[in-house]
């Protein structure tokens, strides 16, 4: 459990210097004038902000989620019965792909806030198409696994692979679907630039995000 | 101006009132009926908790009497009651419930940020809720492998539900956690973004600091149950072997190899005391707000109680493998782990000696959510202080299998919150309703409930000492029990059946009140929170009319000396108080 825990306590450490700094000197019985900033939250308050407050979270969610199966990675190894994986090829490809398009996703950004509007639909679906990519690419990696008779409930190592490359690619998923939604926004015309923008913001985040995950899980299922 | 701070937008520009009946009430986006669908489901939902834990109690306390209970059956309510109590109930009702209801309003907010994922999230949980439910008529009934699901137990055969009852359970559990996280992103982003102006942090009513950091904790820590559940799903289905050692069951061989049952307990715990505190922390917070606005007193070391809510918080996340200690650990281990639930026992203690001393000296007003509050004190130090036995692994040894142990999680996790939740329903009632109940049927109510649980759960002590074990069906021969441990049975449920029974008034109180209640004044307690000064009452959508309150001061200016009134709301400027005539 000491992944998770690490991980726990660098979060619990964050959240905490913030309420610190925001709640020791505090003397709420006291009157005082009425701070403005009282409303706007750590990022300010605006609608934008909360989406990114609301993101963060949820890759706070999601991390937890990574490192506890990682913990029981790491706990279930040690049993005698572990015999390691070796891991597809094709999983260096689909690792490239991924970087790839996490790069195209930020400059897809870049041309967002700038306001380069012909960059924004060639972005977009480069993008969309190497992420997507990627799923394919993982599947084909499980087609190859599987016909090499490395099944699921073989090895406990296998159960891991699956599990985690499969968790992976449902976040993945996830993130495609807020892309589709601008992408089909802006491909139909809509005038809601704003919102498009929005999006593109957020989701470059969460690709980085699944970037940096995927490298993580990657080089844990090389190393064991 | 591009950016218009969330909190500071038009009514008009923000929240279309919604205008049919069931844009209104059943795919509502509004915090309110939400809140209400949460806690209506959730109250439902353990009713059923309820009567299995009767039915459990009719075979303990009669055993051979009841011909339709067989072990099978009886397993089966265990396992169910424990799971809908703990998870379905009481995680749902107090931040589903009365985190919707109370953020948003406490705050000074219109809303939740996202309402239309606070409605996903309500029904996702109704689909967790339906899959459970559906548990109970599948073929071979839902499962009975105990609330905790060890493997291999909940997967072998010969388990009761093991075919078709455990997976629904493992997926209705996936689905509420899904429905939770929705929720609970939502909770935070409106504690830190949408707090009306003035609305500092540490201006916030400590019900919102209970409900904020309790969301925190289950963000972090439902992600381990979902993981378990998976894996455990993997192992039933697909024949992993993450959790399944190689077991032949039943002469049987199902092929599994070396899994880790106790790699099960350790994610499953390290949620599992979590969420101890994430039933508890709101529980804390809201009674914190009624004692106060009840004595007419400001809380006794304000910021130390949010101290206190925040280090419970991170503590509860390092205690988890006291759960485990009869599963065998390594003597270090289990000396760390006991040192770190004593010490979480420190900030605990903290907040009840703050509790007392709001108490202390205070115009205390023996209202119905005041005798719950109290009642609370008393049952939660009590259950508190049985967690301190059992904290140390010498003394949980021995006792960990026996009624001991239920009856300090009973006191401490089931009866503390439940107090609670009814304390909060009876002061927030007229601001939801609109309405009054009947105070002396509510008085009743509580008597009956608060004594009746003590004649449940205080005998239960004294058979652990004598060593009843728990989980059992029917005793068998056990000659180290005197007889009399059976007469204790016996009563015990007769006063089980007798708190259930109880539980009528309550409904027939709401019921009442609801079809024929006196009108409630807007602010009946004289509280000082902002839920209780909105320009309608009950509040409509969008909670605040036209303008935003400002919150001038702490939610506890109580009996602040020079002042007319005995109380001087959030929103009142330091200028407009009505000063008295000692001043």
């Amino acid at each position: 459990m000491t992944v998770a825990l690490v991980f726990l306590a660098i979060i619990l450490a964050t959240l905490l210097g913030w309420l610190f700094k925001q709640t020791l000197n505090a003397a709420p019985w006291e009157m005082e004038a009425v701070s403005d900033l009282a409303h706007h939250g750590p990022l300010g308050g605006t609608i934008d902000k909360s989406k990114l407050i609301a993101l963060l979270a949820f890759m706070a969610v999601a991390s937890s989620f990574f490192a506890l199966i990682l913990s029981a990675y790491a706990l279930r190894m040690e049993l005698g019965d572990w015999v390691p994986l070796t891991e597809p090829q094709l999983l260096w490809m689909n690792t490239a792909i991924l970087i790839v398009a996490s790069i195209v996703f930020q400059w897809t950004r870049n041309a967002a806030i700038n306001d380069w509007q012909s960059r924004l639909k060639p972005g977009l679906i480069i993008t969309g198409a190497l992420t997507l990519g990627f799923v394919l690419g993982q599947f084909i990696a499980w087609q190859q696994l599987q016909n090499s008779g490395q099944l699921v409930s073989s090895n406990p190592s296998n159960g891991f692979f699956y599990l985690l490359t499969g968790a992976h690619a449902i976040h993945i998923l996830g993130g495609l679907y807020v892309w589709a939604r601008a992408t089909l926004k802006f491909v139909a015309g809509s005038g809601d630039t704003e919102g498009i923008r929005r999006s593109i913001e957020l989701c470059t985040i969460y690709w980085h995000f699944l970037l940096i995950v995927w490298l993580v899980l990657f080089g844990l299922l090389l190393s064991t | 101006m591009s950016y218009v701070a969330f909190a500071d937008r038009d009514h008009e520009q923000d929240h279309h009132d919604p205008d049919t009946f069931i844009t209104k009430y059943v795919w509502s986006q509004d915090h309110k009926v939400i809140a209400i669908q949460y806690g209506i489901t959730a109250i439902l939902v353990g009713l059923i908790a309820l009567g299995l834990s009767v039915l459990m109690r009719l075979q303990l306390g009669f055993p051979n009497e009841y011909s339709f209970i067989n072990p099978e059956n009886y397993y089966q309510f265990v396992t169910m009651h424990g799971m809908i109590m703990v998870i379905y109930l009481l995680t749902a009702l107090f931040l589903g419930g009365f985190g919707n209801y109370l953020i948003p309003l406490m705050c000074g907010s219109r809303d939740m940020v996202f309402p239309y994922l606070n409605m996903l999230s309500y029904w996702t949980y109704l689909l967790s809720v339906i899959i459970l439910i559906a548990s109970f008529f599948v073929e071979g009934g839902s499962t009975g492998a105990g609330w905790t699901l060890y493997p291999p137990q909940a997967i072998s055969p010969g388990t009761p539900g093991v075919d078709l009852g455990i997976i629904l359970m493992l997926v209705s559990l996936a689905v509420f956690i899904v429905a939770f996280t929705m929720g609970g992103l939502n909770y935070i982003t409106t504690v830190l973004q949408a707090r009306c102006k003035g609305m500092t942090l540490m201006r916030m009513p400590l019900s919102v600091w209970g409900i904020f950091i309790a969301t925190v904790l289950g963000l972090l820590a439902f992600p381990a149950l979902l993981v378990s559940a998976i894996m455990m799903l993997f192992d039933k289905t697909l024949m992993t072997s993450f959790f399944m050692p190689a077991v032949s069951s039943m002469g049987v061989d199902p092929g599994y190899t070396g899994g880790s049952p106790i790699l099960f307990q350790h994610l499953f715990w390290f949620f599992g005391h979590p969420e101890v505190y994430i039933v508890a922390l709101p529980a804390f917070g809201i009674v914190s707000d009624l004692l106060s606005t009840h004595a007419r007193k400001n809380i006794f070391g304000y910021r130390m109680m949010v101290w206190a809510i925040i280090v419970i918080g991170g503590l509860s996340f390092i205690v988890w493998a006291h759960h485990m200690y009869v599963s065998g650990m390594n003597p270090y281990f289990g000396f760390f782990f006991a040192t770190t639930t004593l010490i979480i026992a420190v900030p605990t203690a903290i907040k009840v000696y703050n509790w007392v001393l709001t108490l202390w000296q205070g115009n205390i007003h023996l209202r119905v959510p005041m005798l719950f509050s109290i009642g609370f004190i008393f049952t939660f130090i009590h259950g508190g202080l049985t967690g301190l036995f059992l904290g140390n692994v010498t003394i949980d040894l021995p006792l960990s299998d026996t009624y001991f142990v239920v009856a300090h999680f009973h006191m401490v996790m089931g009866v503390s919150p439940v107090l609670v939740v009814f304390g909060a329903i009876y002061h927030w009632w007229p601001k939801i309703t609109g309405k009054m109940y009947n105070e002396t049927l509510g008085k009743w109510h509580f008597w009956m409930t608060f004594l009746g649980t003590y004649a449940i759960y205080l005998p239960m002590h004294y058979l652990g000492f004598a060593g009843v074990p728990r989980r059992y069906f029917a005793m068998g021969n056990t000659d180290f029990l005197p007889d009399s441990a059976q007469d204790l049975n016996a009563a015990i449920t007769i006063s089980a059946v007798f708190v259930a029974a109880t539980q009528l008034l309550f409904f027939i109180n709401m019921i009442w009140s609801l079809k024929s209640g006196p009108k409630s004044d807007p602010n009946p307690w004289d509280a000082t929170t902002l839920e209780w000064q909105t320009p309608d009452h009950p509040p409509k959508h969008g909670n605040w009319g036209h303008e935003l309150p400002e919150v001038h001061r702490w939610a506890y200016d109580y009996s602040v000396p020079g002042y007319e009134d005995d109380f001087i709301p959030q929103n009142v400027a330091a200028d407009k108080a009505p000063v008295g005539e000692g001043h």
